[in-house]
């Protein structure tokens, strides 16, 4: 059964693109950002609001096709179309867009994309290890920050970024806690809320507002465990999605999962768990302890990336979970490489069934999705 | 009475069925899917009904597996193709721990433990690179019948294929045949081109312990030697190849 709760998290979709263009109309400063390697805080610390932009649908790829290749990644390719078609409310009344170099395929995009919009590059160093790409990528953050208040005429305070890192960090705690609740075995909300509840944090305009929703379903959820209630039985195999990020209209693998009888209990992509797993410092100079919160966020784009395991590692043997589901947009070669090194560390540290899936936002392989996904969920009956 | 399964398997290109008894596998039938998977379904079941004499009654269940699956309204349980073809060659053979299906439309390595059960696989993406399907199109660019590919190429020098892509590849094929390449030394090339892509396949997921080559393809004998040869591995194969996943089905729905 599904919590009632959820039906408001669906309506935050539409009241999210509403106030964004309420907001604007007020005058207030808009910051959009796709990508989780993006430090909210310092533009809440410039008195705007941190948005995430569109790019989970199949829709815009067409469009966007045009000018990018056809052999790319999905998530980069709808990410531009729906920039160019305007279909994107929280592009269209963003005042500068927070790119990133998390791979080559998006930072070629953001030059296409610079000539739409004013657009801010971070660099993202290639590997999180050392001082050396630590001081890097504080840098980063000194001229993101320089960035901004030049941009805006503002003087961000030490103050300022803490009551930001303070808002970020309580919202990281309620996200977390959001997802925690799926330990319960049965798991008590069905992937695809997770994933679409999940996925949503970055489009509230007000955070305020967008917290006490997940707030009231940790409550709702907490009391359907007390009476043992559960959209599943000890039946449902028990699943960790991994992989590249995820969204409405991107949500087709869990779905799939769902569908054919798994509980998709744990995301541990940077739509899901990874980027509320940690949270920043409040005893040390903001900027030297933001960079450092999201340097160390296991991304594929890292190298080595081996946290990204043990993060698996955790939370599968948290959620006690009965297989791993590893999913790689096509055309990502940061993700399909590092599916390899996966397999191997799962066979060797865990022993649970592992099913790597490549595919596109398109619905044109859900057939042999199926049959791969039924025949994984069927070794785990038998 | 005696328990009767059946275990239908409708593939892509053929849909076959398969009648168990607990003891042994008492009758086989095969047809083009043509257009209709559910037609041709109740069909293999009549065939079934009629080489076994026995009335609809006296099935006491149905297996639908293969990508057809879910278009028969009469099975009683619906399992994927990659479970039955473990099942099916571990009846066939119990020493088969891998087994290699090259079919119609997708091409899989399973692995099978001493139950024959299904431990781990790995399938082809959704291109039709190292299918029934890719040597089918490249078998109409030669104006040669698929069936024929294996003898056709047998003793040639193999031309080098290098396309993945179904469609590529048929250029490339065009384009051979215009430089006035063999026909025998294209046949072999394709069959080479097939077994790269399963080698690659096989190395991801690892081949273990006894291998089996199942699914249409398997019937071509040079791609076998091929695939034996670059593995370096025996690998078995029966007349019932193509028979494997409804056998399968058939064994797991007796239970």
């Amino acid at each position: 059964m599904r919590p009632k709760t959820m039906s408001k998290v669906d309506e935050l979709r539409g009241a999210n693109a509403i106030a964004i263009k309420e907001a604007k109309e007020k005058g207030e400063k808009v910051v959009g950002m796709y990508c989780m390697f993006s430090p909210q805080e310092l533009a809440l610390a410039a008195g705007a609001r941190a948005v995430s932009l569109c790019g989970t649908s199949n829709n815009p790829i067409e469009e966007a096709e045009k000018v990018l290749p056809r052999n790319l990644c999905p998530l980069i390719k709808s990410s531009y179309g729906f920039a160019i078609t305007d279909t994107c409310p929280y592009f269209f009344f963003s005042d500068l867009i927070l790119a990133e170099t998390t791979c080559d395929g998006k930072k070629k995009m953001y030059e296409e994309m610079a000539k739409i919009k004013p657009l801010h590059l971070m660099e993202l160093p290639q590997s999180s290890q050392g001082e050396k790409n630590l001081n890097f990528w504080v840098n980063e953050m000194m001229e993101f920050k320089a960035f901004l208040e030049d941009f805006y005429k503002v003087e961000i305070t030490e103050e300022n970024l803490k009551d930001a890192i303070k808002l970020m960090n309580r919202e990281r705690d309620t996200y977390k806690k959001l997802h925690q609740m799926n330990m319960n075995k049965p798991a008590l909300l069905s992937g695809v809320d997770m994933l679409l509840a999940q996925w949503a944090r970055g489009f509230n305009v007000d955070k305020e507002k967008g917290l006490a929703i997940i707030e009231d379903l940790i409550k709702e959820l907490e009391e359907m465990k007390a009476k043992g209630i559960s959209p599943y039985s000890e039946d449902n195999p028990r699943i960790l999605v991994t992989g590249t990020p995820m969204g409405l209209g991107s949500e087709k693998l869990v779905r799939l999962l769902e569908d054919s009888g798994a509980s998709v209990v744990a995301l541990e992509n940077c739509t899901g768990y990874k980027p509320i797993d940690t949270n920043v410092a409040l005893d040390k100079d903001p900027l030297v302890a933001i960079a450092e919160k999201y340097i160390k966020l296991p991304c594929s784009c890292m190298t080595p990336n081996h946290d990204r395991f043990e993060l698996v590692k955790k939370l599968a043997q948290d959620y006690q979970v009965d297989g791993i589901v590893d999913l790689a947009w096509q055309a990502c070669h940061t993700y399909t490489i590092e599916s390899y090194g996966l397999r191997e560390y799962i066979k060797d540290e865990m022993e649970l069934p592992f099913l790597q899936i490549e595919t596109d936002y398109s619905d044109s392989d859900l057939g042999q999705l199926r049959t791969r996904v039924e025949a994984f969920l069927e070794t785990m009956v038998s | 009475m005696k328990k009767i399964s059946v275990g239908i398997d409708i593939g892509s290109v053929a849909s076959k069925a398969a009648a168990y008894d607990g003891q042994e596998i008492i009758a086989l039938a095969m047809r083009p899917t043509g257009w209709s998977p559910r037609e041709v379904g109740q069909e293999l079941l009549d065939e079934i009904l009629e080489k076994t004499g026995l009335e609809r009654e006296q099935i006491h269940a149905i297996v639908g597996t293969g990508y057809g699956r879910v278009s028969l309204p009469f099975v009683d349980k619906r399992i994927t193709e990659i479970s039955c073809h473990g099942r099916g060659a571990f009846y066939l053979d119990k020493s088969i721990r891998t087994v290699i299906d090259i079919g119609g439309q997708d091409s899989k390595i399973i692995k099978i433990n001493e139950k024959g059960q299904v431990l781990d696989f790995l399938m082809n993406d959704k291109c039709a690179a190292g299918t029934g399907r890719f040597l089918q199109v490249m078998a109409n660019a030669l104006e040669v019948d698929v069936s024929e590919l294996s003898n056709l190429a047998r003793g040639s020098q193999a031309a080098k294929i290098s396309s993945m892509c179904t469609v590529f590849a048929e250029s490339e094929v065009v384009s051979l045949i215009g430089e006035g390449t063999d026909k025998s030394s294209i046949a072999h090339g394709l069959l080479n081109s097939v077994a790269e892509k399963i080698y690659a396949l096989a190395g991801r997921l690892g081949v273990e312990g006894q291998v089996y080559f199942s699914g249409g393809v398997s019937k071509s004998e040079l791609l076998r030697e091929i695939l034996e040869e670059k593995l370096k591995k025996e690998i078995l194969h029966s007349q019932d190849s193509q028979y494997v996943g409804a056998i399968g089905g058939a064994v797991l729905g007796y239970k």
